[in-house]
């Protein structure tokens, strides 16, 4: 069988580790999500539209995504210049502040979740600077966009790092004996040349927003049609024995992660291209 | 997040005149926001898992991490993440080994595939398996007559965790495997080796560093994971309850003390993750760069 799938057969164990790959794959990632599809089909057409439009579904998801929208907004400005303060300039503490940005992907959802919420309260060490303002953070859709601009904080910073990094100096030199300001060589040379990169931090950091539970639940409050996202009212579905509202809901968000994955697949393709 | 950051490469030396970089005073203020950003999103949010662990002296502290069903629930986080991690190790290198040495159709649709738990959320990877073997689910009446438990027990627990993690290992070594090409393997091949002694002697030599990286960050994910265990656990204390469950009933019972202190170890392990993350990087770029320098680029 190796013969006829490959150029190249000439090393072993191709049929081996191709079938033992399929074969995990399917049991433990397209049995069970085909299976979810399967049962919400039984619902019909009718019966999942009716699950997905009713109001409080439709509150969590413009929470969801809205709160999703803004966590990779401002990731996309701040982690810009993050990553382009650790790549120009050089400051004390750079080499342990770069290593520390992944910290969002190496803490347990869970611990950054009630950390952020004693935070970010009224009493604690941020939420007690704001309180006198008269904003408050925890319990309210604030606070869930705390959340995830925390947890898509790398994403963003670990895309334009490298290609500011790699961002050939003679462009800019170029710009500027042609007479730019530095502001004009940022936004006409520089810019334009970070733009995929951005664009796919920006996407990678707005989906994993999207699905995002555990660091949001504890400062989010969870008030139903205010403060309630999509994943937790799939538990709360689950919790009241309504298996198909939750497989309803499950689906419309696969449905969603896909869309953003080929988003994401294609952004990336663009910006290989841009390298190359 | 790529195998191995360009983060890492030498700096390039740039000349720092008037055209290139900016005023001094923007430089700072730049700096000064970048930092504020981070200090309040990054640096105080780890700073007060550890205020709040020790906020009531140690003794509590010790106490909180010494009670039996925070020991239980540590002894069931190593036990998934035991089982999850090698499950993920071997299908990350047989997954890199198929794609990275071979050609046939459809490998891109497999690579996709395989980064397809990435984009799922938590809660719908957990309830996935709910479907499937809860009660209600599709094999549900059949375990239910044959007295098997997988939802609400243990197994449904390092089944969702094997799923959030899965592509760990396999998207570390596949850009890996693929830099490296079959040359040396083939010339192992030449030389009369059987496949397992070109695998052990040539190939794992080679992506050592970067096997134990996607391990690594593998088991990181695996002992944290918080939204899919919570699906699937059932919460009962001292039988299904992982380290970050055992967090979230603490916190939920104003226990907060406790529950900042057995966040506290959670955290620790994550800067571990990261001190490793880091030195590894570090060894990768080195090999990656003999892979280049010796031509073994595919």
């Amino acid at each position: 069988m190796s013969l006829t799938f490959t150029k190249q057969g000439v090393l072993p164990g191709f049929s081996l580790t191709l079938g033992f790959t399929v074969l995990y794959l399917c049991l433990i990632v397209l049995i069970p999500l085909s299976a979810t599809f399967l049962k919400a089909a039984t619902l019909g057409w009718e019966g999942f539209w009716s699950v997905i439009t009713q109001p409080r579904v439709l509150a969590s998801y413009r929470l969801t995504f809205g709160a999703s929208l803004a966590g990779a907004s401002i990731n996309a400005v701040f982690g810009l210049l993050v990553a382009w303060v650790l790549v120009r300039y050089e400051f004390p503490g750079k080499g342990l502040i770069d290593a520390l940005v992944d910290l969002p992907f190496a803490l347990p959802t869970a611990v950054a979740g009630i950390s952020l919420a004693t935070l970010y309260s009224s009493k604690g060490w941020i939420g007690k600077l704001l309180a006198p303002y008269g904003l408050k953070i925890t319990y309210t859709p604030l606070g869930i966009v705390v959340a995830l601009t925390f947890i898509g904080l790398p994403f963003v910073v670990r895309t334009v790092q490298p290609i500011l990094e790699e961002f050939e100096a003679e462009l800019e030199e170029a710009a500027a004996s042609l007479g730019a300001t530095r502001w004009q060589t940022f936004t006409r040379v520089i810019l334009p040349a970070l733009a995929p990169g951005l664009l796919t931090g920006f996407a990678l950091a707005f989906a994993r927003a999207v699905g995002e539970y555990g660091s949001v639940i504890f400062i989010a409050g969870n008030i139903p049609m205010v403060s309630e996202i999509t994943p937790l009212l799939i538990i709360t579905k689950l919790e009241q024995y309504d298996y198909a509202g939750a497989t309803a809901l499950a689906v419309s968000m696969l449905v969603v992660s896909f869309l953003l994955l080929l988003t994401i697949n294609a952004l990336q393709r663009w910006s290989e291209l841009r390298k190359a | 997040m790529s195998a191995i950051p360009a983060s890492l490469h030498p700096h390039p030396a740039h000349v720092h005149t008037h055209a290139l970089t900016e005023p001094a005073w923007v430089r700072w203020l730049l700096t000064g926001l970048a930092l504020l950003f981070l200090i309040g999103f990054l640096f105080l949010p780890l700073a007060v898992v550890f205020g709040q662990a020790f906020s009531k002296g140690w003794s509590v502290f010790w106490e909180a991490l010494s009670e039996e069903n925070a020991l239980l629930a540590a002894r069931l986080t190593l036990i998934t993440a035991l089982i999850a991690v090698p499950l993920n190790m071997i299908f990350g290198i047989a997954a890199a080994w198929c794609i990275a040495k071979f050609q046939f159709p459809g490998k891109s649709l497999l690579i996709t595939l395989i980064d397809l738990p990435f984009s799922v959320s938590p809660v719908v990877a957990g309830l996935i398996y709910v479907l499937m073997f809860g009660l209600q689910g599709w094999l549900g009446p059949w375990l239910q007559d044959h007295d098997i438990k997988l939802i609400f027990a243990v197994p449904g627990i390092v089944l969702a965790t094997i799923f959030v993690t899965f592509p760990f290992v396999a998207r570390e070594l596949i850009p890996l495997m693929q830099a490296q090409g079959t040359e040396e393997e083939e010339a192992a091949l030449v030389l009369g080796a059987s496949g397992w002694q070109i695998f052990w002697h040539v190939t794992l030599p080679n992506i050592r560093w970067g096997l134990l990286y996607g391990v690594i960050l593998c088991n990181a994910r695996a002992m944290g994971e918080f939204g899919a265990v919570s699906v699937v656990s059932g919460h009962i204390r001292g039988m299904t309850n992982t380290l970050p469950l055992h967090v979230e009933i603490l916190y939920n019972e104003y226990n907060s003390a406790a529950a900042f202190a057995v966040a506290s170890l959670l955290a620790c392990l994550a800067l571990v993750t990261l001190a490793a993350k880091t030195f590894l990087e570090w060894r990768l770029i080195n090999d990656t760069t003999t892979a280049e320098a010796t031509g073994g680029g595919a």
